[in-house]
């Protein structure tokens, strides 16, 4: 919800301050995101078995990269926020876990989706929708810890070293729950994300290849949009600070 | 003996202390004044290494000392608001953990005699649960004692105290002085200062406006006024 | 090096002196976890043979829940008289004060399964018959990790004012790799199954433990700085 509320200072804020990149960026979005769905919908093909509501399989896969990307960038700025305290690292670090976390959201319900119309199951313990899931604790925890009590300092610092065990964690829940499924119940996820017979259609990869580059971008502008807002925030913060201060003499 | 220089520390967007150069000599008690918020509690916490300073050296017997070693640590003994002691142990299990920390040699005989010496020998073996704010006062004076410190730094120690425990304090204080330890205390309490301290600096917004030598020729009165017009000016 | 681990032993030892003293964490954590498998033969019929499948689960599950008792508090004792304060400003790496809790909340924890997991056993009259060799060091290893990434997360929470609250929601999802290894390999060993299948398990648990031994040591000193 929050998030959309930001979505919509974006869009109204959008007209006074676009700077180039983020110009370049809508101008590479919007078409983008046209041609996108021209080719799930229309080009590519429709698939044998499952039909028309195979193609939700290009938004799951999409948002399932950006979900994992936004995490790692996540990490990447903790890192930095550890190495160099700097306000700028600690704000993209939460702007990316917001976006991320949404994006995971939509990667699990997208999943859950696709697992019902393909197998009739609502929830598999499929090691990538299962590591989804966990991720998205891990978001939720990281971003309870950047809404602790305390000065900024302190919360970039303990949120960054979240981040960074969290970031560790995500491939070895992967392995883990990964050897479980085989050894549990040695399925071999046939007709699944990329795992049909021979390989994925030449005709659905390009769509597929496009819907990822698509929501790249969209996660990129909405990075930029997010950041710029939350820097927003801080500025009229300290400015409310300053004024209560002078006002307190 | 002691000699800071340069020290800045940013908290968050904020320039809390801003090119802080002090030294303090050996066997000198020096005062830092200030009003609320001027960072004396920062300048102290990025002084024993409890608070990274964003830049600055600090010079022990000359030598320059790396940020946040044990180095340091070892011989500065820090009294804060707070007693840093366990209310389930007694006392003399307070100082043997403490001076386990410290590797204190002798540590069992110097534990008691310094409970004698502040006179808590009697109670060294009850939990300090039960003990009144003086007492703890004067548990946590003996901690910070125990590991035979070259410098003492007391962040308003007189606060709280009753008559005995000030009078004990400042008695700890000037032998401790006499023996070559330098002290720097914050203080609010202008009596205090002027009766202890062998220099005063004033620190404002972060900045060291001022340092005055106070000797017998400078009156309570004087100090007082003088602190005032360097508060006043900016 | 071998000073960190002295001084983390002097913590170690005053944590756990303090609690032979008043020996309240530990009653508490026994009384919970007692309860915990209580309110499982509620919820899981024991006499029920399909319900011994749950066994292995169990096991852990009363680990970790009475276990985020005693973390929680593992720190809170370092509040009063800002004795974590003392801690920073003593000539000690700050990792030492790491271990040291690690340690003393690696013995508590372990003190109450000796207690707990046998009257797991008992009330759901579980016999197995597996090598107790390898199911002890499949409990050490598990909880070794537990205490590893809980003491860890319990100093950072403390920060927090709920951090009661913050701490399961920071240390669950973060052990999910941990759990469904004990599990299986635990499962493996009380049902007497292959024990090469449990040792790669086991292998994964220890280089978890590694892993995070390592990293939360490098990062503890960023917990502890500021304020």
């Amino acid at each position: 919800m929050l998030f959309l509320i930001r979505i919509y200072y974006g869009g109204v804020l959008m007209k006074k301050n676009t700077g180039i990149i983020d110009r370049l960026l809508l101008f590479t979005l919007i078409p983008s995101f046209f041609i996108a769905l021209y080719l799930i919908f229309i080009w590519s093909p429709v698939e044998r078995i499952m039909g028309a509501s195979q193609k939700i399989f290009y938004f799951h896969v999409g948002s399932a990269w950006v979900a994992f990307l936004a995490f790692g960038v996540v990490g990447y700025y903790s890192v930095r926020v550890l190495i160099k305290p700097r306000l700028q690292h600690h704000i993209n670090a939460g702007i990316s876990a917001e976006i991320g976390v949404l994006f995971t959201t939509i990667t699990l319900i997208t999943g859950m989706i696709w697992g019902k119309s393909s197998w009739n199951t609502w929830w598999t313990w499929e090691p990538r929708l299962a590591t989804t899931l966990i991720l998205w604790f891990i978001y939720v925890a990281y971003l309870f810890v950047r809404k602790m009590d305390g000065s900024t300092d302190k919360i970039a610092r303990l949120s960054a070293v979240f981040g960074i065990i969290g970031v560790i964690n995500v491939p070895i829940v992967f392995m883990a729950i990964r050897w479980w499924n085989t050894k549990l119940h040695p399925v071999v996820f046939g007709e699944g994300k990329n795992q049909s017979g021979g390989g994925i259609e030449p005709d659905m990869l390009v769509a597929l290849l496009f819907s990822i580059f698509t929501i790249t971008v969209l996660y990129a502008f909405l990075m930029r949009k997010g950041i710029e807002i939350e820097k927003m925030r801080h500025i009229v913060k300290k400015a409310k600070s300053k004024a209560i201060e002078k006002l307190a003499g | 003996m002691l000699e800071l220089r340069k020290m800045t520390k940013m908290l968050g967007d904020k320039l809390v202390l801003r090119n802080i150069t002090l030294s303090l000599e050996k066997g000198e008690v020096l005062a830092v004044i200030g009003p609320n918020g001027a960072g004396k509690s920062t300048f102290f916490k990025c002084t024993v290494g409890l608070l990274q300073p964003t830049s600055g050296e600090i010079l022990l017997d000359g030598k320059l000392v790396k940020k946040n070693t044990a180095e340091i640590k070892q011989r500065i003994g820090f009294l804060g608001h707070e007693s840093f002691l366990y209310n389930n142990l007694s006392p003399l299990e307070n100082l043997k953990f403490y001076g386990k920390l410290y590797k204190v040699k002798d540590l069992d005989s110097k534990a008691n005699a310094l409970l004698k010496e502040v006179g808590l020998y009697l109670f060294r073996d009850m939990p300090i649960r039960s003990f009144s704010r003086g007492m703890m006062q004067r548990l946590a004076i003996s901690r910070v004692l125990l590991p035979d410190p070259d410098i003492l730094m007391l962040d308003e120690p007189h606060t709280g105290l009753d008559q005995e425990a000030v009078a004990l304090l400042n008695q700890i204080i000037k032998k401790k002085r006499d023996s070559g330890t330098s002290i720097l205390i914050i203080s609010h309490d202008f009596e205090q200062v002027h009766a202890l301290a062998d220099r005063a600096a004033v620190l404002k917004k972060g900045k060291i406006v001022s340092t005055k030598l106070l000797g017998e020729e400078v009156s309570l009165a004087e100090m007082k006024t003088w602190y005032e017009s360097e508060v006043k000016s900016s | 090096m071998i000073l960190i681990l002295k001084d983390a032993w002097t913590i170690a030892s005053k944590d756990l002196s303090n609690e032979i003293k008043t020996k309240q964490t530990i009653g508490m954590m026994v009384i919970f976890s007692s309860l915990v498998v209580l309110i499982f033969s509620f919820a899981f019929d024991p006499t029920n043979n399909m319900v011994k499948a749950v066994i292995p689960g169990l096991v852990w599950l009363i680990t970790v829940f009475s276990g985020i008792l005693g973390l929680n508090r593992s720190f809170l004792s370092e509040h009063e008289n800002d004795a974590l304060t003392g801690l920073r400003s003593a000539p000690i790496d700050p990792s030492s004060i790491y271990l040291g809790k690690v340690l003393a909340n690696f013995i508590l924890v372990t003190a109450v399964q000796i207690v707990s997991i046998p009257v797991l056993f008992l009330l759901f009259d579980y016999r197995f018959f597996g090598k107790v060799s390898w199911f002890i060091l499949v409990v050490i290893i598990g909880t070794l990790g537990f205490i590893i990434v809980g003491t860890f997360l319990a100093a950072l929470s403390a920060n927090a004012k709920n951090s009661e609250m913050l701490l399961p929601v920071l240390l669950l999802p973060l052990l999910s790799p941990l759990l469904i290894a004990g599990v299986q390999a635990t499962r493996i060993i009380l049902e007497n199954e292959v024990i090469a299948d449990a040792s790669s398990w086991i292998r994964l648990m220890a280089a978890y433990d590694l892993l995070f031994l390592a990293a939360c040591f490098f990062l503890f000193e960023f917990i502890m700085e500021g304020s």
